[in-house]
């Protein structure tokens, strides 16, 4: 979400509540006096938080201002990572991975089931504000390829099926379970462990 | 110091130095597009690849720094292969805008495709576009066009200190700008234009003008402040089309303000090109003999003593030596070249220099500001102070005015009574000055040009004195001053023998003085000798039609007391003359012939009696003695002259582009549009 698209309206102001700012101020206090800029990421993750999901130009302002740094720089970070949505955003960020390895174990199916179940197209989001579709790059969770992540939660191991059914427990407002969706712990083995065995149930 | 070999040549080089410059010093011509001497070292063009033994794959000189025994290849199958590649790269999204590029013919970007380009391209997708830039009425952007150098943004965070401009997104998204659209807050935007290679940022008002092997290239100085800035000046035909900085390491660097580089449309508006004579309390336009007979007559009716004369901002030395000598032969001394009133000249030439140098700003370890905005002052010389600033720990004080001079300094106080704390040593900053190596001590208009200013000179004197400022080889006292022409009156002694005062003449000669009160004159008989039809010619009775500073080879004495020479860049319009040849003609209709016939023969007589002023780029350092008073100083906080730095002379103030800038500052709204600067 490097740039802004669309029409919206900026809020004109932006805050820390008091809660966010003791989590900004402990993230603060991690790096040396004088080095506050360094917080400047996490600070950005907690203002996008508190800002139902994407980071307002008031927001970057504001956590530049709090960081003693240019908002520029505050500008090039946030533009720069993904993870900065700099636009509205659904209440549930749907982001399905299309690299090399889910693509090879059917990641195709797993985006047109998405948007067939959420009536939208790819970068879109749904009229009732519940739901953004974006293609990510790779997540890191190629041995449990297909995968997608909704907000901070993985979904692995995904089918059709599957993908459609943990789509609809979210619209019901039920939370759908994370991780594999198939019978498979993590991302041990599929049909159980073949190594190692000794150990199993130790660690 | 490490001995490397470059294309099979030993040579041994300062440790430190990139292999770049390494290169340089060997006499290979490295391409470069993001390296810059000046900016931080950002290794992103990659244009700089150079073969190095024993290293897997080229390497970027510009990033590289030197090493014993290296052995570089700077020319060879590999590096142009290599650097092939990357102008391929470089080419892939740059678009075919050359012929309607206003770079093209000085673009570092053609000149080097030249070298190593490919004659078509094998890209055959879609280029991306990326949406131009405001980045206010200065720069012109054409973002599809840039590189992604950064040097714009180094530039602005380094050295101007705004850092307001970034590169967001990244990959193919990554953009440089504002994010936020908006005109840079730097008196130096102009720089970047320079700085670009390619035509992304490239002169608003200088744009579709005219090609760079139109123009004719004249190297002179610039007048619009005291710093002296070398600068080229553009024309083709009679019209000054740009103006842009020459390197000069003690002076600008190779920056100059913008009110510097774009006030030059102001010479083509308002101009006085014929005499005029005011006739029936109506300025007539009149001959030169009807001028000097007008001039003669009043002239020869009043008393001497009744016979001023003052001397602007931008008046060059040779012309005021010339009306000195004319007052002088009339039997008056009612001289003065300070037009703001400044209580200084009269002691000792110390007393009114930048003694410490503007290159001894970088030894200084501990400033002391009074009185002064220095980046509305001379924008160069704060960037020169900030280059110190970013160098390593200084202890910098300001007092007068608290506003941001792009980099962190203790407040002190607004007026003379923290001055007096420091000078009594009561002030702890007194002790920062104390331990210092290298102090300085930085006065301005806004604490000289006051009543009490000898008094606050006195002040500054003991500050100075007292802290160590004054060694066999280091002088830290400094005075910063606003006009190009003040050092070099001061030098010529253009002061009166006694004080008197304008509203008591019968007859007043201004010489380019725009910036007094004209009301102050009261009924004199005013004659205007200068180039631009500004405050000073409205008031004038009889005018004068002289040359602006592009238009003669003049003397300028900067702040440091350097003295530098213009050169004619093109003629003085319709019927002005050069300065000096108006006083020189009107002395004879004066009967009272000035001794010299040529310009050469001013300055012979000019430099036996100055000799300073003979010794062109050299600063002679100015013995220290008597200065100031030692009077108690009045209250009232310091006030920088300048509220409005983009017009504070006749050529600025008719400039079109520096309206636009005070209007693009300013919001639109006319609150601090004042044009008496």
């Amino acid at each position: 979400m490097s740039t802004q698209v669309g029409n919206f309206e900026q809020p004109a102001e932006f805050a820390f509540t008091s809660e966010v700012m003791k989590m900004a101020k402990a993230h603060i206090a991690k790096y040396p006096k004088g080095r506050q800029a360094s917080a400047v990421m996490p600070l950005l993750d907690l203002a996008q938080r508190q800002h139902e999901g994407w980071l307002p130009r008031a927001a970057m302002d504001y956590v530049a201002d709090l960081l003693d740094m240019p908002r520029m720089i505050a500008y090039e970070v946030a533009t720069f990572y993904t993870m900065y949505n700099l636009a509205p955003i659904g209440k549930h960020h749907v982001q399905v991975c299309t690299n090399l390895p889910c693509w090879l174990r059917g990641s195709d199916k797993i985006v047109d089931a998405a948007k067939r179940n959420l009536g939208i197209e790819m970068g879109g989001s749904t009229d009732d504000g519940m739901f953004t579709l974006s293609e990510m790059e790779c997540l890191g969770a190629c041995v449990n390829a297909p995968m997608m992540q909704i907000n901070d939660d993985y979904f692995e191991d995904l089918d059709e099926t599957s993908t459609e059914s943990i789509l609809t427990e979210l619209k019901h407002g039920q939370q759908p379970k994370t991780g594999s969706q198939i019978a498979r712990k993590t991302c041990e083995p599929i049909g159980g462990l073949t190594s190692l065995k000794s150990n199993a149930g130790k660690n | 110091m490490p001995t490397l070999t470059i294309d099979g040549v030993e040579i041994e080089v300062e440790a430190g130095l990139t292999v770049l410059q390494a290169c340089e010093i060997a006499g290979k011509e490295i391409p470069h597009f993001c390296y810059h001497e000046r900016l931080s070292v950002a290794g992103n063009c990659r244009m700089c690849l150079v073969e190095m033994e024993r290293a897997p794959k080229p390497i970027a000189s510009c990033a590289m720094p030197v090493g014993d025994g290296m052995v570089i290849t700077t020319d060879s199958e590999t590096v142009r292969k290599a650097r092939n590649g990357v102008m391929e790269f470089l080419l892939i999204n740059h678009p075919l805008d050359c012929p309607i590029c206003d770079q093209g013919g000085e673009c570092d970007l053609q000149d080097q495709a030249m070298g190593y380009g490919f004659d078509r391209s094998r890209y055959a997708e879609e280029k991306r576009a990326v949406k131009d830039k405001d980045l206010g009425p200065l720069v012109s952007t054409v973002m599809t066009r840039c590189i992604h150098c950064t040097r714009c943004i180094r530039f602005a965070t380094e050295i101007a200190g705004v850092p307001e401009l970034g590169a967001t997104g990244r990959g193919e998204h990554m953009e440089v700008g504002t994010y936020v659209e908006k005109a840079l807050s730097s008196e130096l935007s102009g720089n970047i234009i320079d700085l670009c290679p390619v035509g992304a940022l490239t002169s608003k008002p200088y744009a579709f003008n005219a090609r760079p092997w139109e123009l004719t290239k004249t190297e002179s100085i610039d007048a619009m402040d005291a710093l002296g800035a070398n600068i080229r000046i553009d024309t083709r035909g009679a019209e000054v089309l740009r103006i842009v900085p020459r390197n000069h390491d003690d002076v600008n660097e190779e920056w100059i303000s913008d009110k510097t580089r774009f006030a030059c449309d102001g010479l083509r508006r308002q101009r006085l090109d014929q005499p005029y004579v005011r006739k029936e309390g109506k300025l007539q336009p009149a001959s030169w003999d009807e001028a000097f007979a007008a001039i003669s007559e009043k002239a020869k009716g009043a008393s001497s003593d009744k016979i001023a004369a003052m001397a602007g901002d931008q008046a060059d030395c040779e012309s005021m030596y010339a009306l000195k000598e004319l007052l002088n032969s009339l039997g008056s001394s009612n001289i003065d070249c300070r037009q703001d009133g400044a209580n200084i000249g009269g002691g000792s030439r110390a007393g009114y220099l930048f003694n410490s140098t503007i290159a001894g700003i970088e030894d200084a370890d501990a400033i002391l500001i009074v009185g002064s905005n220095p980046r509305l002052e001379s924008p160069v010389l704060n960037a020169r102070i900030r280059k110190r600033f970013l160098q390593g720990p200084v202890s910098i004080g300001v007092i007068g005015e608290e506003v941001d001079l792009t980099y962190r300094y203790d407040y002190l106080g607004a007026g003379p009574d923290t001055l007096a704390e420091v000078a009594d040593g009561s002030h702890k900053f007194a002790k920062a000055l104390n331990k210092a190596k290298n102090p300085m001590i930085i006065v301005g208009s806004g604490a000289l040009a006051r009543s009490d200013g000898a008094a606050i000179l006195g002040a500054a004197r003991k500050i100075a004195e007292d802290t160590g400022m004054i060694t066999d080889d280091w002088n830290g006292f400094n005075v910063l001053h606003t006009a190009a022409s003040r050092v070099g009156g001061l030098d010529l002694g253009f002061l009166p023998s006694a004080e008197f005062s304008y509203g008591d003449m019968d007859v007043v000669y201004l010489l380019g003085a725009d910036e007094i009160d004209m009301q102050e004159l009261g009924d004199a008989f005013v004659i205007y000798q200068g180039h631009h039809g500004d405050a000073g010619a409205h008031r004038a009775d009889v005018i004068l039609p002289g040359a602006a500073y592009t238009e003669k080879s003049a003397t300028f004495v900067n702040l440091e007391g350097r003295a530098q020479r213009t050169q004619l860049a093109s003629f003085p319009v319709g019927e002005a003359k050069e300065d000096w040849a108006i006083l020189r003609a009107l002395s004879a209709e004066l009967g009272k012939t000035l001794p010299f016939d040529s310009l050469a023969d001013l300055r012979s007589r000019m430099i036996a009696a100055t000799p300073s002023l003979g010794n062109l780029d050299e600063v002679t350092p100015a013995k220290w003695g008597e200065f100031g008073s030692n009077d108690a100083m009045a209250s009232g906080a310091f006030i920088s002259p300048i509220a409005n730095f983009f017009m504070t002379d006749p050529i600025s103030r008719a400039s079109a582009t520096m309206a636009d800038c005070t209007t693009a500052r300013d919001g639109g709204s006319d609150a601090r549009s004042g044009t008496n600067g």
